[in-house]
């Protein structure tokens, strides 16, 4: 049984930066794993995979992955990869996000991502602070806690990630936690799954930002916090407004397979100007008039 | 030849990033620069190709560059604010290597400025503004007939040298109509980026390589590698090893900076013996051939030195061109961003500046003056 290989050790590349940048303790590995569980299950070619992140903690989980993987700027990962989607609709493509990047830098990018319901599987990783910058307050950091840039508490409403991404247009949301990795897992194949814009929110920490300013103890403690605090949608929905404060809710709140995603939209155009690439890779009527 | 017709500037550009392969437009209304996105609006899902208004243009630059990493051959346009919006994902460009090509139409600045009205007031800013040393290509078209040629040409220089291209075109060329008659497409010499053809286990994509240009290989293509803004090693991982970091800003440097012959394009007009030797690029260059008519008519010695590319500088060609000058004058629609360059290179003491920063063209009589003036 020792020699066995784990199910991970192929889609990670062995070759370089392990152990990784992360505190000993941090969620991300949680839901990077969740991810490479969710594309084996699906036996996709890695060769067909793209994993694209912005600026922060989270957005260096595509460097140890084995796929197409590339790490841009900060907040802007959607649109880099929207850019992508439409020259390669073929690919499967993953955005990787903090809670930062995703809804401050990167908020309005991921709006019209999700209007547009373009085919992409986003993670929002949140874990309420800006980690690698030190524990600034984040779009996400709920009222009152502390923060480096927030030290007498916060005083800025957090974002409801899920809410915000219904009203955007999104076509999957769903929320789990890193406690909860099957379920993620689930969440995150789901999302894949779906054929426009999906959002996947993982309720993560960091206990050597988040957790020091708020003296809510250490990686342990704080698993515990989230294990307990959740609950699942069914039953949150059976709680009053004030019973179900300071939960975190998991669940699916939005499934809409049935709107078209925006590369077909796009396609028809294409064929309705008679530039749609043919399955043998010509053009249906190709010329060159000035 | 297919036949001559009225053309504008901008329209140019368009058709002539289509004629070079271009098949992914991704951009942000701003004047004066519309007509280009409209343009491949309408002409792109003709040829197979995608065009997509994004929510800014510092998006509308990222999904080009995410574009053109799935290997499709992509560009923006914008004007100065929406410029400066994309200069950080122009240094990724650059950090990445990743060939992109960005139209700025030049309107005066700062800010808002006025909007239709021309400035080349972003000479500076295609070198200098994103943050960092590296090597940049920009060009600046001075005819509707060179908004087609050299949009062709930014294209071929971006593929070829694995970085973005800026297109400089001010306000006056980009809205300007005149005949043009541009060549059939199987006369158009068309550049293709190399790709790898080693097993992709062995792929490199910022190795060492011929030209110092190593191939870049399309995501979705079998070869699994990783992008990052970060300075990399040869496989495209993070590094903070300096033994690593280095080789990369030498091998960027040297792919510009080596090639600078092959990348330089200028125009020289009766510069043998002249004694006044006028430096322009764009519209500026248009009144400043028209001074020099007007001047030789007179049996003034002068000539024209019309640059296409600015960047990487044509220190070699000014240097030589202006070796007997007794005066170099450079007109500019800006306070001197390329006389600084022409300065270092002849200096000062000979050079004339022209300058106008109000939304004027400057005109013939403003550099005949400077010719006439002891």
């Amino acid at each position: 049984m020792g020699n066995e290989k784990h199910s991970a050790y192929d889609y990670l590349r062995h070759s370089k930066k392990f152990p990784s940048v992360w505190c000993s303790g941090c969620g991300i590995g949680v839901v990077m794993g969740a991810i490479i569980r969710a594309v084996d299950s699906m036996a996709l070619d890695p060769n067909d995979v793209v994993v694209i992140s912005g600026i922060g903690c989270t957005s260096r989980m595509p460097v140890y992955l084995d796929f197409n993987t590339m790490h841009t700027t900060h907040g802007r990962a959607l649109a880099f990869a929207t850019g992508l989607k439409l020259a390669r609709p073929d690919l499967q493509i993953i955005a990787v996000m903090g809670d930062g990047d995703a809804l401050a830098i990167g908020g309005n990018h991921f709006i019209h991502a999700a209007r547009r319901n373009i085919g992409i599987t986003s993670i929002v990783v949140n874990n309420s602070i800006y980690g690698m910058t030190g524990g600034q307050v984040s779009p996400t950091t709920p009222m009152n806690m502390r923060a480096s840039t927030a030290p007498y508490g916060n005083i800025d409403p957090p974002f409801r990630i899920a809410e915000l991404s219904i009203a955007a247009g999104a076509a999957f949301v769903a929320r789990s936690t890193v406690y909860h990795s099957q379920e993620l897992e689930k969440y995150v194949r789901m999302g894949m799954e779906t054929p426009g814009f999906s959002v996947i929110e993982a309720v993560s920490y960091c206990h050597t930002t988040f957790g020091r300013l708020n003296k809510l103890g250490g990686a342990v403690e704080m698993m515990r916090q989230i294990k307990d605090a959740s609950i699942t949608k069914q039953a949150a929905d059976k709680l009053s407004a004030e019973e179900r404060a300071g939960r975190i809710v998991r669940g699916i709140f939005h499934h809409d397979s049935s709107r078209k995603e925006y590369t077909e939209l796009y396609r028809a155009i294409q064929e309705n100007a008679g530039g749609a690439e043919l399955a043998d890779g010509r053009i249906q009527k190709m010329e060159m008039t000035f | 030849m297919t036949t001559p017709k009225m053309m504008q500037g901008n329209e140019a550009c368009a058709a002539g990033a289509i004629a070079a392969g271009c098949r992914f437009f991704g951009g942000y209304p701003i004047t004066p620069s519309t007509d280009i996105a409209e343009y491949m609006a309408r002409e792109l899902p003709k040829h197979g190709g995608v065009f997509i208004q994004m929510e800014d243009e510092i998006a509308g630059l990222a999904a080009v560059i995410g574009a053109s990493v799935g290997g499709v051959k992509a560009m923006t346009a914008t004007s100065g604010p929406g410029f400066s919006l994309m200069q950080e994902n122009i240094g990724y460009a650059a950090m990445a290597e990743i060939p992109c090509v960005i139209v700025d139409v030049m309107r005066l600045g700062p800010s808002t400025g006025r909007p239709t009205s021309p400035s080349q007031g972003d000479v500076m800013q295609a070198r200098w503004g994103t943050h960092g040393d590296h090597p940049i290509i920009a060009v600046a078209p001075s005819s509707v007939d060179e908004c087609f040629g050299l949009t062709v040409r930014a294209f071929n220089l971006s593929e070829r040298y694995r970085t973005p291209v800026i297109l400089l075109i001010d306000e006056v060329v980009g809205h300007l109509r005149e005949k043009v008659t541009l060549p059939p497409p199987d006369q158009i010499r068309v550049l293709e980026r190399l790709r790898p053809t080693e097993p992709p286990e062995w792929y490199k994509p910022y190795g060492s390589a011929p030209g110092d240009v190593p191939a870049l290989a399309p995501f979705g293509s079998g070869y699994r590698y990783h992008i990052t803004g970060l300075h990399h090693d040869e496989a495209g991982f993070p590094t903070e090893r300096v033994d690593e970091v280095r080789p990369w800003t030498r091998r960027v440097f040297r792919k510009i900076k080596g090639n600078v012959q092959h990348i330089v394009r200028y125009e020289a007009e009766g510069v043998e013996g002249a004694r006044t030797i006028v430096v322009a690029y764009g519209a500026v260059a248009r009144s400043a051939r028209e001074a020099i008519k007007i001047a030789r008519a007179k049996r003034r010695k002068v000539g024209l030195l019309r640059l296409q590319t600015l960047w990487p500088f044509p220190t070699r060609v000014v240097s030589e061109v202006c070796r007997n000058a007794q005066r170099v004058i450079v007109p500019e629609m800006n306070l001197g961003q390329m006389a600084i360059e022409v300065e270092r290179i002849v200096g000062d003491r000979i050079v004339r500046r022209v300058n106008r920063i109000d939304g004027e063209l400057i005109t013939p009589q403003e550099i005949l003056e400077a010719m006439e003036t002891k």
